[in-house]
């Protein structure tokens, strides 16, 4: 169980050394809680700015939180010693978005995969090349690919790899950054599915961030929805998307078309840009350019609210 | 009342030379174009959609790249016979492009107004106080508020989506018959890309203009497009209106896209992959492109490329099956 | 690298084989000993002018020493000096640029600071004072030169190592749990390789001038050495009468310094592209280059391969 209590990163503004301390913060994420339990796949969508790739990267501690605790199996990450680090390096793995940038192109197949597989492990290299193969194998591609360079492989192969290293330790949870938004369009049908058959094969727990509501509805079973570095909403994930009860959410599903010219939701256009998290709108950060916007959205921030079983938002209506 | 359409492409052919052997880019695409109407096409990366806009433009990168056969008549006149000083006439006034990236479109070392006026100046001979109405007026229909303070902003005072819709403003600022859009909203976010679109849409219905949408997105195309041109491999396999072709996909390829994409309107079981690789453009298999990865693949397929079949008034696909299926129906 | 055979830098590469040839096989080659001279055949004139001999096809100094060998043997001093420079300060300086460009904060900006003070030395002053404080010798010029060439390394790697540390393989092999020196030496070093070598080869040609002008200025290395930038020194009283013992060496270095500088001129150009396909996609318009392997695709996950309407 993987669980983050009130994360918030924030940025200094200022690049490089500040030698008074930066003035300025990019508020990347504010008193975000979520979690994931074993099995199960939370999609988190948003737009540019929403701050699910900061969250990504503190699940990943790639990124420390400025507030907030990352509990993992109930243990806070803040008190990992050596072993526990090791521990959960091996039960939270990764796969990005750009499948170019994400394999050393000067390292092979084999070497690639079994990188999460670290030194000291008292693994013989003969039951490290076994493992990879296998591994190789689990994401449909022929186990003598170990020996040979990343650029003989198309994009949707290497993904493949991608997700293969991503297997490799045995992992519990693997954070999926966009993991198909790269990809050509007929090739992420292949990923999706793939990604699907090995959840259910190996019984993996998913945090899918996305900004493809089509993709994320495919794969989610709870989906969370961020905006300007905070939630907005949380639920089931058809219940969601049949009913949302945010109006930024409802704006999201309105924006992301259906495949049917007739089968158009209410087309709600919003207005104004996509907010900086330098300067967050004061109250709601919702408020500028929400259709129903009040009076008081403006000067409160809504509570988060369970507005009705398992449904969470923060909204004043 | 039947009107000529604007634009009639005949057989274009865009072929390019490279050390490797020839890539056919584009190689045969037929299609017309009424004034006002908005033509979708849609296509993986490879399909030759982004190539075919190009060589309506005559911007194709030589000397690699040559069109190689084929017409293209813009009200008439054949584009791919004219000089160069002609062309480049056309090309703002009466056929305008936005593009993909709203970063590189426009030049960082420009304030906006300069970057719409040198257009304007240039199709329109306008000078001062002239130059700067019009230019007000680009921006403005663009929903670019603040028109007059933006006019001495740079590009990277302007979010994606902004920048985007001053290209689109530069685009149509000499009011063109025809805008190209290739995959103009694909490097925006939702809501943004939703905002566009909408523009867009009011945009073309107050001036008339035709639009070609390049896309990979279904989505877009169901919501945006009168008619859709399915293109794999350089060709157009098939075509007809948004709904004929939604309804009832006649070829393999398009029913095989329709299936393996995700929906965001209901809860897919499965998605139904497409198996195999897109194709190698310089070694094309003979028959049908399509055939190494078609499920429904005949013998014949690999043998001679299929006919274009006629499924129904305004629809065709170009497929074997979908030939002997209309051959079944009488 | 498929380069064909027109692009090939056959020019560069055939004067620095010779370059190489010459300073291997020198004894070999050079008629006459470098340092020898014989006081009674001095200052004659090269093999096609009056008075040359072929004994000395290129003619002798103002000690009776035979040019044409000095130069040969000279080409020794401007290889061992460049390789023994650019090695030290390459070594160093990459290995400053590596740890710079990838920690950042403060130890980035505090090294780079470093640096900016080690690029305003003045080289002169410093092989000066070098100079008055000990012996010049073949070792000391060598330091002084790695001195002034480390921050150049360090510059352009810690920029390489910038790039190449936003590449999502870095971040994923923090995920796999590696440590920072196992990414150093695995991922961040071998793709800053390409970088390494262009300014590596790009450096000799700037050694090489440096040498010649410490030489030249009495600070580098000592007489009696053959040190091209000593002969040319020693030609300096005599360019109206005798003017054969500074052009010959002078020609021997701008032929070796541009062919290193058309040489790495070359290496940038066809280790470059590569470097930047890096992270960005390769913009084909065809598809894969040739078939890609992993035909096992096909192997995947059987269901709904098959499609049925």
């Amino acid at each position: 169980m993987l669980r983050g209590i009130g994360l918030t990163k924030h940025f200094p503004a200022s690049a490089g050394f500040a030698l008074g301390g930066a003035h300025r913060w990019v508020k990347a994420l504010d008193g975000v809680s979520v979690q994931v339990a074993e099995g199960e796949t939370l999609g988190i969508v948003g737009e540019s700015g929403s701050g699910k790739t900061t969250l990504a990267k503190v699940f990943l501690l790639l990124e420390r939180p400025t507030a907030g605790s990352l509990l993992f199996d109930g243990k806070d990450v803040q008190t990992f010693g050596r072993a526990d680090f090791a521990r959960y390096r091996r039960s939270v793995q990764a796969v990005f978005q750009d499948p170019y940038s994400s394999l050393n192109p000067r390292m092979r197949v084999e070497q690639i995969v079994a990188e999460p597989l670290g030194p000291g492990n008292g693994v013989s290299r003969a039951s490290v090349r076994e493992r990879v193969a296998d591994v190789l194998h689990l994401v449909g591609l022929r186990r003598d690919s170990a020996a040979l360079y990343p650029h003989e492989f198309s994009g949707g192969q290497r993904q493949r790899i991608a997700i293969a290293r991503a297997l490799v330790t045995y992992p519990k949870f693997i954070i999926l950054d966009e993991p198909v938004s790269a990809l050509d369009v007929s090739i992420r049908a292949q990923i999706l599915n793939l990604l699907k058959h090995l959840q259910e094969k190996l019984g993996l727990a998913y945090i899918m961030i996305s900004h493809d509501l089509a993709a994320a509805r495919y794969l989610a079973t709870r989906l969370a929805v961020m905006y300007c570095g905070k939630l907005v909403e949380t639920g089931d994930c058809e219940a969601v998307y049949s009913e949302p009860l945010h109006p930024y959410t409802e704006a999201l599903l309105s924006a992301a078309l259906p495949l049917h010219p007739s089968a158009q939701r209410k087309r709600i256009v919003l207005t104004g840009e996509v907010p900086n998290p330098t300067n967050p709108p004061a109250g709601c950060r919702f408020h500028p350019r929400c259709p129903k916007a009040m009076p008081h959205c403006q000067s409160q921030e809504p509570e988060w609210r369970e507005v009705r079983p398992g449904r969470f938002t923060a909204c004043h209506l | 009342m039947p009107s000529s359409p604007l634009l009639v492409v005949e057989d274009l052919k865009t072929y390019f030379f490279t050390r490797r052997g020839i890539t056919k880019a584009v190689d045969g695409v037929s299609f017309t174009l009424d004034a006002g109407e908005t033509l979708a096409l849609v296509g993986e990366s490879g399909s030759g959609k982004s190539v075919t806009c190009l060589s309506l433009v005559r911007l194709v990168p030589e000397p690699a790249g040559r069109i190689v056969g084929g017409r293209v008549l813009l009200e008439g006149q054949d584009l791919l016979q004219k000089s160069l000083a002609e062309m480049r006439r056309v090309r703002g006034k009466q056929i305008a492009m936005v593009l993909q990236d709203p970063m590189t479109s426009l030049n960082p070392a420009l304030t906006i107004g300069t970057q719409v006026g040198e257009v304007v100046r240039l199709h329109q001979g306008l000078r001062g106080t002239g130059l700067r109405e019009r230019v007000l007026e680009a921006l403005r229909r663009l929903r670019i508020s603040a028109a007059d303070t933006r006019l001495g902003q740079y590009p990277h005072q302007f979010s994606g989506g902004m920048r985007q819709r001053v290209s689109s403003a530069i685009a149509l600022s000499c009011a063109p018959r025809l805008l190209i859009a290739d995959e103009p909203t694909t490097s925006l976010d939702v809501t943004i890309q939703a905002q566009y679109l909408e523009l867009l849409k009011e945009v073309q219905a107050s001036a008339g203009v035709a639009v070609i949408l390049v896309t990979h997105d279904f989505g877009i195309v169901a919501a945006n497009a009168d008619r859709v041109a399915v293109m794999y491999a350089g060709k157009i396999v098939e075509m007809g209106s948004t709904l004929q072709v939604f309804d009832s996909p006649s070829h393999p390829y398009t029913r095989a896209l329709m299936r393996c994409l995700p929906d965001v309107g209901l809860r897919r079981e499965q998605l139904v992959e497409i198996g195999g690789q897109p194709p190698d453009l310089a070694q094309l298999p003979p028959g049908c492109p399509f055939a190494p990865r078609c499920p429904e693949r005949q013998p014949i397929c690999e043998q001679a490329y299929p006919p274009a079949v006629t499924v129904e008034s305004g629809h065709v696909a170009s497929c074997w099956v979908a030939a002997s299926a209309a051959v079944g129906r009488g | 690298m498929r380069a064909r055979s027109r692009d090939l830098p056959w020019f560069p590469g055939a004067v620095l084989a010779a370059l190489v040839l010459a300073a291997v096989f020198a004894p070999l080659l050079a008629p006459q000993s470098p340092t020898a001279g014989d006081i009674t055949a001095k200052l004659i004139p090269p093999i096609w002018m009056e008075g040359g001999s072929s004994e000395h096809p290129l003619g002798t100094d103002r000690f009776g020493r035979d040019v044409l060998s000095r130069i040969i043997y000279g080409s020794r001093i401007s290889l061992l000096v460049s390789l023994i420079a650019i090695g030290v300060a390459g070594t160093f300086g990459t290995l400053l640029g590596l740890i710079s460009g990838y920690r950042g904060g403060f130890t980035d900006v505090f090294l780079m600071r470093v640096t900016d003070i080690a690029l305003s030395l003045p080289i002169i002053l410093i092989a000066v004072v070098m100079v008055a404080v000990s012996e010049p010798t073949f070792q000391n010029v060598v330091l002084v030169i790695a001195l002034l060439l480390w921050p150049r390394f360090a510059r352009q790697i810690r920029g390489e190592t910038l790039a190449v540390k936003e590449q999502d393989f870095v971040a994923l092999a923090v995920v796999a749990g590696r440590s920072s020196v196992w990414i150093i030496s695995r991922h961040i070093f071998p793709n800053v390789v390409p970088t390494l070598l262009v300014v590596s080869t790009l450096q000799v040609g700037y050694v090489i001038l440096l040498e010649g002008t410490l030489s030249f200025l009495g600070v580098g290395v000592p007489p009696p050495s053959p040190a091209w930038g000593l002969m040319i020194a020693d030609g300096r009283g005599f360019l109206a009468t005798a003017w054969w013992i500074s052009l010959f060496p002078g020609l021997a270095m701008l032929l070796t310094v541009l062919a290193v500088n058309l040489m790495g001129d070359w290496l940038r150009d066809h280790l470059d592209p590569k470097l930047r396909q890096l992270g960005g996609r390769a913009v084909v318009l065809a598809s894969a280059d040739g078939v890609p392997v992993g035909h096992g695709v096909q192997e995947a996950p059987a269901q709904g391969a098959v499609a049925s309407d």
